[in-house]
């Protein structure tokens, strides 16, 4: 008689040393687990972003408290503030320095939609120059909401069909 | 405490183009643009005003003359007075005023910032580019002729305008401008909205 498995977890006598899976899993796995943020904080939302790397939130849980000054090595654009349409190209350069694959959160109100700042010298949001992938409304976002939209990144990298994309 | 002297006579008796201003608060005094500079040294070196506190200036409106007035503002260190000066630019369409950066460095970067928001030249700066705004920006924004929302122009980077096919544009106004009014203690009523909520960009303004 074959007695049922009742473990949840990896037990390697039973399966070796081998684990199934696949690539698109495990690519989005490692990838959503280090993503590597680059902080645009160019205004009030930027000393959020910063609450939200300090010891209170613990950016680190989810993997992305890398925050990389350099566009090369980082993975996920955080937009955190108010872009000015001096400051829009400089922004989408940095953006294209960085490697594939990438991704952009746009933090605040501002960044989202040029907030309060309906003036002659505001780009009315970032998506306007960026293809934004989470939007966190909030003026500025709480740091669970920058969390929130951590995690909601996350499950949208979960769905990519990186595999696919890395052969193409 | 010395007794309080008179700038504005003291002034008048050197600079007969000096006259009072109207001031709600400090002492100010108008005086012809080609005294400006003469008389703010003066007030500098007889008067202990060390301190350049701010310049600035003003546009009357688009058909006014004379339509721009520069604005000094002069605190004495030592003295621990306030003075506004001002002066009246003489061309309209031109307007241009001498600078005072010989006088305090501090001027450098208050003059640029009035060259970029108002359109003022100050002969003899040393640097005068925009500051605010980017190089070859073609308005100047605080005119009365400008409008809030902005005028469309191409982005300063002419490869990412290119790349995204993205401009300035004028911003949605939805009615606005939005402002808060004041004297409300319901925070919902008080929030910033629109004084004109019966247009926006899809449903014109009725007339
Ligand atoms: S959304 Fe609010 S807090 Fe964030 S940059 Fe804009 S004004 Fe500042």
């Amino acid at each position: 008689m074959v007695s049922p498995n009742t473990e949840l977890a990896y037990n390697s006598k039973i399966e070796g040393e081998v684990i199934v899976s696949r690539v698109d899993a495990v690519i989005n796995w490692i990838r959503s687990n280090s993503i590597w943020p680059m902080p645009m904080g160019l205004a009030c939302c930027g000393i959020e972003l910063m609450a939200v790397g300090g010891a209170r939130f613990d950016i680190a849980r989810f993997g992305a408290e890398v925050m990389r000054f350099s566009p090369r090595q980082a993975d996920c654009m955080i937009v955190a503030g108010t872009v000015t349409y001096k400051m829009a190209p400089h922004v989408r350069r940095i953006y294209d320095q960085m490697a594939e694959p990438k991704w952009v959160i746009a933090m605040g109100a501002c960044a989202s939609s040029g907030g309060m700042y309906r003036s002659y010298a505001t780009l009315q949001g970032v998506d306007r120059i960026l293809p934004v992938d989470v939007y966190i409304s909030g003026c500025p976002p709480r740091p669970e909401a920058v969390l929130d939209a951590l995690i909601k990144l996350q499950d949208k990298m979960k769905r990519e069909p990186s595999a696919k994309r890395l052969t193409a | 405490m010395t007794a309080p002297v008179d700038v504005t006579a003291a002034l008048q008796a050197k600079f007969p183009s000096v006259t009072p201003r109207p001031s709600g608060d400090h002492v100010a005094v108008n005086v012809a643009a080609a005294d400006a500079v003469a008389a703010l040294k003066y007030l500098r070196d007889e008067f202990a005003y060390d301190l350049l506190v701010d310049v600035t200036a003003v546009d009357w409106a688009e058909n006014a003359s004379p339509r721009f007035t520069v604005v000094w503002h002069l605190l004495s260190t030592s003295g621990h007075t306030y003075l506004r000066v001002a002066a009246d630019c003489a061309n309209d369409a031109e307007p241009a005023m001498a600078t005072v950066t010989g006088l305090w460095p501090a001027a450098d970067w208050h003059e640029r910032e009035t060259y970029d928001l108002m359109g003022i030249t100050f002969t003899d700066h040393p640097d005068l580019r925009r500051i605010l705004m980017w190089d070859g920006y073609p308005y100047h924004p605080l005119r009365k002729d400008f409008p809030l929302a902005g005028i469309e122009t191409a982005l300063p980077d002419i490869e990412v305008a290119e790349e995204t096919g993205a401009a300035v544009l004028p911003a949605p106004m939805m009615g606005g401008p939005f402002v808060a009014s004041s004297g409300e203690m319901n925070l919902t009523e008080a929030e910033p909205r629109a004084k004109d909520e019966s247009w926006n960009e899809r449903s014109a303004k009725r007339e």
